[in-house]
């Protein structure tokens, strides 16, 4: 199995290592070719207006949104920005999950935080959500599941069959069970073709 | 829900890294910077540049300057505090801004002490020279790193030198024997605790961007191939001849740094780079990189 972490800007090393802990090897991708066989990919946590404009430049954005058609993607954070809809900024965004997002929905980062999630699909007690600068699930299309819900209500944590996005950050913690969840995604998705 | 934890503080640099922060001293030039790619701004009354230049007392700028760049950006916004000023630190938090660099590009309001920056729900950047002083910063709760360089000089240098010094001195920390890390953690003035964590780690344990004298795309990208996590350009933007388009090409230079092909390509036809200071010319007394203790 081979899984690609978008490295254009971010916690992409975060993420490597976390892949690296659950024995799954990791590939950087700044460049469209290195897409060509991955069975999937996770775009981490970061500025998304950064990204997005590295990913215009880089002629990404065509690319991302066609394996996205296919193949398992889990954006964090700012991962989930740049997978969603409609973001109400004007930046370049994929597009893929039906959602509209809210930026920095929480406020500035001294409004960033650190609560106990309840996830649904995961198993084994509450999972610790460290949030910062995050995003807000505010609406979602009628195919995407919203899997977690933080105590005041707000969506944080989504998925539409094969595309798996949530506003926190799992690869800060050391709690690899959301990352044994995307591997598991990207494991039925390799066996179902 | 906990907010301003250690987590947090660290995790915002962490997301930061391999990215470029630009000093900006106008919303217009905080919407170029954001249109450019930065990953995030520092807000200015005046980059270092002219800070040089303009002599006398460096402080805090205008609170309301810094509130129209919060407004005009959608990017995190940072800071500048003196070193030691509690009080313009405690003004920068209410002001809601997304860092604090305590920094010695400011004339120090206290020669003896930093900011005990625990207390505070906004975390800290600091600069550093080598392992010792980036430990001490962090003991005092800093939660992301900056070696120093020379700030408002446009020459790398001392950029180069200091993350040498800092990569260097974790090199020999990682192959030392436990009992011999006490001695070194003395004779480098650093917390005990922090010294045992960096050489179990094989890096510092908060998030270390480099800075002070970074002009050009390959600037940039040298810092990154010697193992910094992400940039600061101050000066080496705004004060050349095509801000935007620079901005942009060390943006793409960071994302791409160990490939000689894309930097070559960002590198072409930028205009004027900043004109500059070579920092041999500079006399100890103009030296901004000394201050800190």
């Amino acid at each position: 199995m081979k899984v690609g972490v978008l490295a254009l800007q971010g916690d992409f090393q975060e993420h490597e290592q976390a892949l690296g802990k659950i024995g799954v090897a990791a590939v950087e991708v700044r460049l469209p070719e290195r897409l060509e066989g991955l069975d999937g990919l996770i775009i981490p946590g970061g500025e998304s207006t950064t990204v997005g404009k590295l990913a215009t430049t880089f002629k990404l954005i065509d690319p991302l949104k066609e394996f996205a058609k296919t193949t398992p993607v889990w954006g964090t954070c700012g991962g989930l920005v740049f997978m969603a809809k409609d973001v109400g900024f004007d930046q370049p965004v994929l597009g893929v999950l039906d959602m509209v997002v809210e930026r920095n929905a929480f406020g500035r980062q001294v409004d960033s935080f650190e609560e106990d999630l309840d996830i649904k699909g995961i198993e084994g007690g509450p999972f610790h959500g460290v949030f910062i600068r995050a995003p807000e699930v505010k609406q979602v299309g009628p195919t995407v599941e919203i899997l977690c819900r933080i105590q005041d209500g707000r969506i944080v944590a989504v998925r539409n069959g094969h595309l798996f996005a949530t506003a926190f950050h799992p690869e800060l913690t050391d709690d690899l069970r959301l990352h044994h969840y995307f591997i598991e995604i990207v494991a039925e998705k390799s066996r179902s073709i | 829900m906990q907010k301003g934890t250690d987590t947090v503080k660290r995790g915002h640099a962490q997301m930061l890294k391999g990215g470029v922060i630009m000093d900006v001293v106008t919303p217009d030039h905080a919407r170029i910077a954001e249109d450019a790619g930065a990953c995030a701004v520092m807000a200015l009354e005046r980059v270092p540049a002219d800070i040089r230049a303009h002599g006398g007392v460096a402080r805090m700028s205008d609170p309301g300057l810094i509130a129209q760049i919060m407004e005009s950006v959608s990017i995190p916004v940072m800071a500048k505090c003196r070193i030691g000023h509690f009080v313009e630190a405690q003004i920068l938090e209410a002001l809601g801004v997304d860092y604090i660099d305590e920094s010695e590009v400011l004339t120090p309001a206290d020669e003896q002490n930093h900011i005990d920056k625990w207390p505070f729900k906004v975390p800290f950047v600091c600069g550093c020279r080598n392992l010792g002083e980036a430990l001490r910063r962090i003991g005092e709760g800093a939660a992301m790193i900056r070696t120093k360089g020379e700030a408002g000089t446009g020459d790398v240098v001392e950029a180069v030198r200091h993350a040498r010094a800092v990569i260097g001195e974790i090199k020999r920390l990682t192959t030392m024997r436990a009992d011999e890390l006490m001695a070194y953690a003395k004779e480098i003035g650093a917390p005990y605790e922090l010294v045992r964590e960096t050489a179990e780690l094989g890096r510092l344990p908060v998030v270390n961007f480099a800075a002070g004298g970074v002009a050009t795309p390959a600037d940039a990208a040298m810092m990154m191939q010697l193992g910094m996590d992400g940039v600061f350009v101050g000066s080496g933007i705004f004060k050349s001849g095509n801000p935007a388009k620079r901005a942009k090409a060390i943006v793409e230079a960071v994302t791409h740094y160990d490939n000689a092909q894309i930097l070559a390509e960002v590198s072409k036809g930028l205009g004027e780079p900043m004109v500059g200071i070579g920092v041999t010319e500079l006399p100890e007394s103009a030296r901004l990189a000394v201050r800190g203790w």
